[in-house]
């Protein structure tokens, strides 16, 4: 027994470090291509990357600057685990992040601005705690409302979750536009000619506090960052430590055999994109209050999430799809998003070369997940079976297409 | 150009607006039929369409453009039919990853030649004899740049390969039941290669038809998300080339006639709010999935990589 319990034991390390491996050389080989293309601009790699560090890491407010980035990153990618782990690709982030958003800047200001709720407490009396958990709360509900359409689609009616979510990023970029040129725009700005589509400010009891005590220069990180580390922990036990979160990964792993173990295929895949959509949610009402304080739109999705709800997907993949890994991956998109603009300060590489070389890390990552699997099926030792001579049956072939 | 397409009738915009779609989905259907989820498209037609931009910046030579656009576009699909055949990659993820590729590298490749968005001679409209002089008829069909004519002639051109030759043989049964088809000696991988690259050549020909008969600028993110939508169409038109070239119309129109939102609030005296006129296509495909979904097969081995002796 104990023999055997070892070699699990070393087995699970090798799997651990071989991916580690893999995703390091991902990175290497993703950074290799992007030296090559700064050469090709004419400018030297080196500088370049340290320009990057320097611009990520160098002074105090470009650390604080590099985790606020990467918050968002978290929040989505932590939902990213959750959703990929029970087979759902869900690519509806940014829609989430935009509705969570909405629906955070939304109970912001109606506890201030709308006719009071209760009789006879006077606003300012809500305390800061309560505002903000039902900002998060409301935010992180819109978002697992948002994503739990793309599921019901899915679960349901059998449609494709990719292009279901890509459809409502698009309709919650128009609610968002619609919403901010009508309901929620700014009250001052309905006079002008000119509006500038965006809601009004939130109030300091709103807001989400500042983090201060690690530094005497003012930065803009604040306690989002801490509600998504505990996420993250929160969603690890959730993922391994619970019946739930069992089934989602059984059915991620194979829906057929969840199917005959009993399990209801149907309603995992419902909660893992509601849990998923519910994170996106998070991270777009924490931008609001906790960094933005309003919503304003430049008409595009970008321009508010600034593409948070596809690179938190690249966020996910590199933390192993683990929601703890989740955290240094972030930290590292992040900072790679925060020293780019120094490249291109300072050795006029254009800032989009890391959207590119992120479009690299993820066709690495998931393309050399063919050799840990390889590897691992060489190991299960599962003597090599015949191919089933006989052609699938009508109705098996069927079941397959109804998928 | 935004004039140009105001002041023509909105049947004339959207037949020309859906030459992007048509294009993009043409190919991905190919891809598709064959078993490849090639999710990158939008990333595709940013560089091609960046391609066919440049080369006629610089040589002012229109069919020089295409030819970028294709060759770019038929490389890309070569690349990912290297990640999703041999390395097979979930074909998803590695699309978002191949489309954030595009993204940045068009942008990056702009700003470093480029700069500034400036207007080229793109395609000019054709005249017809005696066609493009019909009343009506002639403005709305027969007055058009070459890339619409070309794109609408694929569509037939399509259905013919995928459902009378050989070879559109071959790529139903590869998409279909990649086992029976390897047993009687096809090679899936070489069909799913074919096709992937032929519908990143077709991608970049809608990129191209963007930013060098449609728009005849180029800009950060030109494509708006349209690959995307492309691939949907693919779904909606149930992988076959007319219902695709269908679905393409019907956004199309909707984009003509946002366009024209306010010239038609004005003459029904009704007000809609223009981003509701934006996000009908959207919901209308959403809708058309469901029931889709329930009475057209998908090809069954779609989006599942193939090796021997498995499953």
């Amino acid at each position: 027994m104990a023999i055997v319990r070892r070699f699990l034991n070393t087995s699970k390390l090798v799997n651990i470090s071989l991916n580690i491996t893999l995703l390091l050389l991902a990175v290497g080989a993703a950074l290799l291509v992007g030296s090559v293309m700064i050469m090709l601009m004419d400018a030297d790699p080196i500088k370049a990357y340290q320009a990057l560090y320097e611009g990520a890491f160098g002074t105090t407010n470009s650390r604080a600057e590099t985790l606020v980035k990467a918050t968002p990153l978290l929040f989505v990618g932590i939902g990213i685990c959750v959703a990929f782990r029970g087979g759902v690709i869900n690519v509806g982030g940014e829609g989430q992040m935009i509705i969570g958003a909405l629906a955070g800047v939304w109970i912001a200001l109606s506890l201030d601005t709308v006719p009071r709720f209760i009789e006879n407490v006077p606003i300012n009396d809500f305390p800061q705690i309560t505002v903000v958990t039902l900002s998060l709360l409301a935010g992180f509900l819109a978002g697992a409302l948002w994503g739990g359409i793309a599921g019901v689609l899915k679960a349901y009616f059998g449609v494709n979750e990719i292009l279901s979510t890509i459809m409502l990023n698009q309709i919650a970029l128009q609610l968002m536009n619609y919403l901010l040129n009508g309901v929620l725009l700014d009250p001052e700005q309905k006079d002008r000619v000119n509006r500038i589509p965006k809601t009004a400010r939130i109030e300091e009891h709103a807001k989400l506090p500042r983090i201060d005590w690690f530094s005497d220069t003012p930065t803009r990180l604040h306690a989002g960052l801490i509600v998504g580390l505990a996420l993250a922990v929160v969603v690890y036990i959730l993922l391994w430590r619970t019946t739930l979160g069992y089934r989602i990964r059984a059915v991620g792993q194979s829906d057929r055999a969840s199917r005959y173990a009993g399990i209801n295929v149907k309603r995992q895949v419902l909660y893992s994109i509601l849990i998923s959509g519910g994170c996106a949610g998070l991270a777009g009402a924490v931008q609001v209050i906790g960094l933005q304080y309003r919503l304003q739109t430049d008409g595009s999705a970008a321009g508010f999430t600034g593409n948070a709800g596809f690179n938190g997907i690249v966020a996910a993949l590199f933390g192993g799809l683990h929601p703890v890994g989740t955290i240094p991956a972030s930290v590292f998109f992040g900072a790679l998003l925060i020293g780019a603009q120094s490249i291109q300060r300072e050795v006029q590489v254009p800032a989009s070369l890391i959207t590119t070389l992120n479009g690299l890390v993820v066709i690495f990552v998931v393309s050399t997940q063919i050799f840990t699997k390889r590897l691992t099926k060489r190991r299960a030792s599962v003597p090599p079976q015949p191919t089933p001579a006989t052609p699938k049956s009508l109705p098996a072939l069927q079941e397959e297409a109804a998928k | 150009m935004i004039t140009d397409i105001l002041k023509a009738s909105v049947a004339a915009s959207a037949i020309r607006l859906a030459t992007p779609y048509i294009f993009a989905s043409l190919g991905e259907t190919f891809g598709q039929r064959s078993g490849v989820l090639n999710l990158g498209v939008d990333g595709i037609m940013l560089l091609g369409a960046f391609a066919a931009y440049y080369a006629v910046f610089e040589t002012g030579n229109l069919l020089l453009g295409v030819l970028a656009a294709l060759i770019v576009g038929m490389l890309l699909g070569l690349a990912m039919a290297f990640i999703s055949v041999t390395l097979q990659a979930e074909q998803g993820i590695s699309g978002i990853g191949l489309y954030l590729f595009g993204l940045g590298l068009s942008e990056l490749l702009f700003q470093k030649t480029v700069v500034t968005p400036t207007p080229i001679d793109g395609f000019p409209r054709v005249n017809l004899p005696i066609l493009t002089d019909l009343p009506v008829l002639g403005e709305i069909f027969f007055h058009h740049n070459l890339l619409v004519y070309i794109a609408f002639a694929l569509v037939p051109i399509s259905a013919f390969v995928l459902n009378r030759t050989t070879f559109g043989l071959q790529i139903r049964a590869v998409g279909q039941n990649p086992e029976a088809a390897d047993a009687m000696g096809i090679s899936v991988a070489r069909v799913r290669y074919m096709t992937v690259t032929i519908g990143g050549g077709f991608a970049g020909l809608a990129g191209a038809s963007l930013s060098i008969a449609l728009l005849n600028i180029f800009q950060s993110n030109l494509t708006a998300g349209q690959g995307f939508i492309a691939v949907a169409l693919v779904y909606f038109g149930a992988w076959r080339p007319y219902w695709v070239m269908g679905g393409a119309l019907l956004f199309s129109t909707v984009n003509a006639l946002q366009l024209q939102v306010k010239t038609i609030e004005n003459a029904l005296g009704i007000n809609v709010p223009s981003e509701f006129a934006v996000m009908a296509p959207y919901v209308v495909t959403i809708i058309t999935l469901i029931f889709a979904s329930k009475r057209v097969e998908q090809p069954t081995a779609l989006t599942k990589p193939f090796e021997r002796g498995e499953s």
